[in-house]
């Protein structure tokens, strides 16, 4: 738990293998100015990729049933049994990413897999084809998403992690925001225009990976500061301080960040929270449900999230800064709490979706940056891509378990029951984990 | 790399891409264009009234392209390739009986398509829109013209990711009274009441206003339900029946089935099921059929299959004898009047 002991004295010292761009300037005041241009240049990317992979999310189901006349039910059949390999791929890429060093090597791979994947969909035109090409892209998210992650934390001084991952996130959310209304511009100058939409999106997913090329710092990282290593983490062997001669990442040691009592714990945490998330479509399920929402107005429901997500990411990423990641990420489960809490009262009113929206969207901006970057304080820096990897995997698979689980309950229970029961797990949880993550916080 | 040549390299590329993404966009505009023209050799079409009453019509949604493409027209049921007669009316989907029309259409919004089912009377005046959650698939009429059932494909219902669902859902035209989902009924599978969460109706075919035939899936299986809308129950009878068509006389279904060896791209073949002896008849289409067919007479069905220009339209023996014959080419979703 006290690991090396970071605090407000340490905020101008060499901080992580950062590429070269250290954050120096500590000052809240200088909140926008203070943001590494590393971490400028991969949300850049993110937001970039996100544009072109939301357009073709937006304009699938209609291109596969009125562009192909495809019946699509059982489409997704594979997709639980590929939420799993995505995990592993996940750290498959985390792994891979702290192997070499060589984090942006690994995330070029990851971003131009998913690149080529959009002119593949001009000539898939069955289902089990263009199922193979989204696995191919959910394969290159996976890939990318833990050495991303790494480099925002080591371009990005301890103190300002939380600001870092909170903008990369904001502008990762404006990207999926902006996604849908280019693909639908280009369908309302071109009806039928699919083929327009699937190259529209490589030209914009190509531009992402070129920006991540030109942009963002490579190289190997060089060795961390003593100051950012872990040092004498019992049962770690190879945990000490990455010196040049440090042994190599190895499964091995990337299996034993599990043997850091802070890695753990977090991952423990996050998977336990992760098992009482109920997902997104539930929550929106049960908005309509509650409050009557129209089928019209269902599929804006997600924009309202992101909406929210969107302006609080950094916000929240900065107040995590100031008052402690661990207490803003349990924050922002209370906060997830009291939705599910509004949705089982017997309530009313026009505000009340607001209200519901706002809470979700205060989960995600309070959660989804603030966890890698408070994990980031407990991995060591040469092992940090596979640690990220570790907790994100552990919190991504139990929330699956979630919704399997939840969907199951659905029918046999009810609605109100089972996000009743769903509630009070969470609570347990959030109980159990504000005990877990007491004391002191690694920056 | 200096901070000069980094940043000349992203212009040349933005200029490259930006070209490429612009020239596809006007390609397909273009190309959307050339399908507001009509095609030589296509049916002749001209504006003119289309009515849900009267006696040997023909209507169906008219896939040729020209101006009065996706409008519904009406033919002589005697001459379904001759001219044929547009209504200022678009629909994706669409069926008709006893003056009651169905029109499944799409609204082009900012953000996000919007799909709606609207009612129509026999004029094809609009008389009640139902928002719908998804891009619509099936309807139909019941033979009375009172109940009127729609399936739409719905996405992002699944906890799992990118699966799609259906959802059907049943209105009364004499009341309006709608039922969103028929997942709200109980369903009965082998005289057991049954749970699931992955659920889902399709293809809905009416016996008469209290009762109808449709298909449920679960756990990877297709069953044959009929379904009773005063109890609100669904009862499974047998499985790997998709999109059931019941006869005029309501002595017989015809549907499509899963064959086993089939193409998986190509999985379905047209059968008849006697509801009396319970014996299925395969069809003499030896094509994979994926549509819910319509009763021209007591003898014969018909359905869609990919042509040249959107859907043709076929026609084939209910009984298992002749064989498969184009009726009219850029036609989607006939109904016949009178």
């Amino acid at each position: 738990m006290y690991l090396a002991d970071r605090g407000p004295t340490a905020a101008t010292a060499p901080s992580d293998a950062d590429h070269g761009r250290t954050d120096r300037a500590a000052q809240p005041g200088r909140a926008l100015r203070a943001i590494p241009a590393t971490v400028l240049a991969l949300g850049t990317v993110s937001l970039i990729t996100d544009i072109s992979s939301e357009m073709v999310t937006a304009v699938l189901p209609l291109y596969v049933v009125a562009g192909l006349g495809l019946s699509p039910l059982g489409f997704g059949v594979l997709d639980g049994v590929y939420n799993g390999v995505s995990g592993l791929v996940r750290l498959f890429g985390g792994h891979l990413a702290d192997r070499g060093r060589r984090h942006k090597a690994v995330a070029v791979i990851g971003y131009g897999l998913s690149a080529v994947c959009k002119p593949l969909l001009l000539i898939a035109h069955t289902l089990p084809l263009i199922s193979g090409v989204l696995a191919l892209d959910r394969t290159g998210k996976g890939i990318r998403t833990a050495p991303r992650d790494a480099m925002i934390s080591l371009a990005s001084t301890p103190e300002n992690r939380g600001r870092a991952f909170g903008v990369h996130r904001a502008m990762d959310t404006g990207g999926a925001l902006l996604g849908p209304i280019v693909a639908f511009l280009v369908l309302g100058a071109a009806a039928d225009g699919y083929d327009a939409v699937f190259t529209v999106s490589f030209c914009i997913a190509a531009l992402g990976v070129l920006v991540l090329v030109l942009f963002v710092p490579g190289g190997r990282a060089p060795a961390t500061a003593p100051l950012e290593s872990v040092p004498a983490a019992e049962g770690v062997p190879d945990g000490g301080g990455a010196a040049p001669g440090s042994p190599p990442v190895t499964l091995r040691s990337a299996m034993a960040l599990l043997r850091i009592p802070d890695v753990r714990r977090l991952t423990v945490t996050a998977t336990l929270l992760g098992l009482t998330t109920v997902s997104d479509a539930f929550v929106y399920l049960m908005l309509q449900h509650r409050l009557g929402i129209s089928e019209r107005l269902f599929p804006l429901l997600p924009l309202g999230t992101a909406f929210f997500f969107l302006v609080l990411a950094m916000p929240l990423g900065v107040l995590a800064d100031r008052v402690g990641r661990r207490r803003v990420f349990l924050g922002g489960h209370v906060a997830l709490l009291l939705a599910y809490g509004l949705l089982l009262m017997p309530l009313d009113g026009d505000v009340l979706p607001f209200v519901v929206l706002a809470l979700h969207g205060t989960f995600y901006a309070a959660t989804d940056g603030v966890l890698p970057a408070a994990a980031a304080g407990a991995v060591p820096a040469e092992l940090r891509a596979s640690g990220l990897a570790l907790i994100g995997t552990g919190q991504a698979l139990a929330r699956f378990c979630c919704s399997i689980a939840f969907g199951a309950l659905w029918t046999v229970i009810g609605d109100r029951a089972v996000l009743g029961i769903a509630m009070a797990g969470l609570a347990l949880c959030a109980a159990w984990a504000a005990y877990a993550l007491r004391g002191p916080e690694t920056a | 790399m200096t901070a000069r040549a980094r940043l000349i390299t992203l212009v040349v590329a933005v200029a490259l891409l930006g070209t490429v993404a612009f020239a596809s966009v006007m390609h397909a505009s273009q190309r959307a264009g050339e399908r507001d023209t009509a095609q030589p050799g296509g049916p002749p079409v001209s504006a003119g009234a289309v009515s849900l009453t009267g006696s040997g019509r023909m209507v169906f949604r008219n896939m040729a392209w020209g101006p009065y493409r996706d409008d519904l027209v009406s033919v002589p049921v005697g001459d379904p390739g001759g001219a044929r007669v547009a209504a200022s009316v678009r629909c994706l989907r669409f069926y008709a009986a006893a003056g009651t029309g169905v029109c499944l259409r799409k609204e082009d919004g900012a953000l996000q398509e919007t799909y709606f089912a609207s009612i129509l009377d026999s004029g094809l005046r609009t008389l009640h829109d139902f928002p719908i959650a998804g891009i619509p698939t099936r309807t139909r009429v019941s033979p009375s013209g009172h109940m009127v059932a729609w399936t739409v494909f719905v996405g992002g219902d699944s906890y799992a990711g990118s699966n799609f669902s259906t959802r059907t859902s049943i209105v009364d035209t004499r009341t309006w009274e709608l039922t969103p989902s028929l997942e709200d009924y109980t369903i009965i599978k082998d005289g057991r009441p049954y749970h699931s969460a992955d659920v889902n109706f399709w293809g809905v075919t009416f016996s008469d206003d209290g009762h109808f035939y449709a298909t449920l899936a679960t756990k990877g299986q297709t069953y044959l339900i009929r379904g009773d809308v005063a109890a609100r129950t669904v009862t499974t009878m047998r499985t790997n029946v998709e999109c059931p068509s019941l006869s005029p006389d309501g002595t017989r279904l015809v549907f499509k089935k899963r064959v086993p060896g089939a193409d998986p791209d190509e999985p379905w073949r047209l059968y008849a099921l006697d509801l009396k002896t319970m014996a299925e008849t395969p069809l003499a289409e030896s094509r994979s059929v994926d549509d819910q067919v319509v009763w021209s007479d007591e003898n014969t069905v018909m359905y869609g299959l990919a042509g040249d220009y959107g859907d043709d339209l076929w026609s084939v023996p209910a009984d298992g004898t002749g064989a498969a014959r184009r009726v009219a080419v850029a036609a989607l979703n006939p109904a016949f009047i009178g």
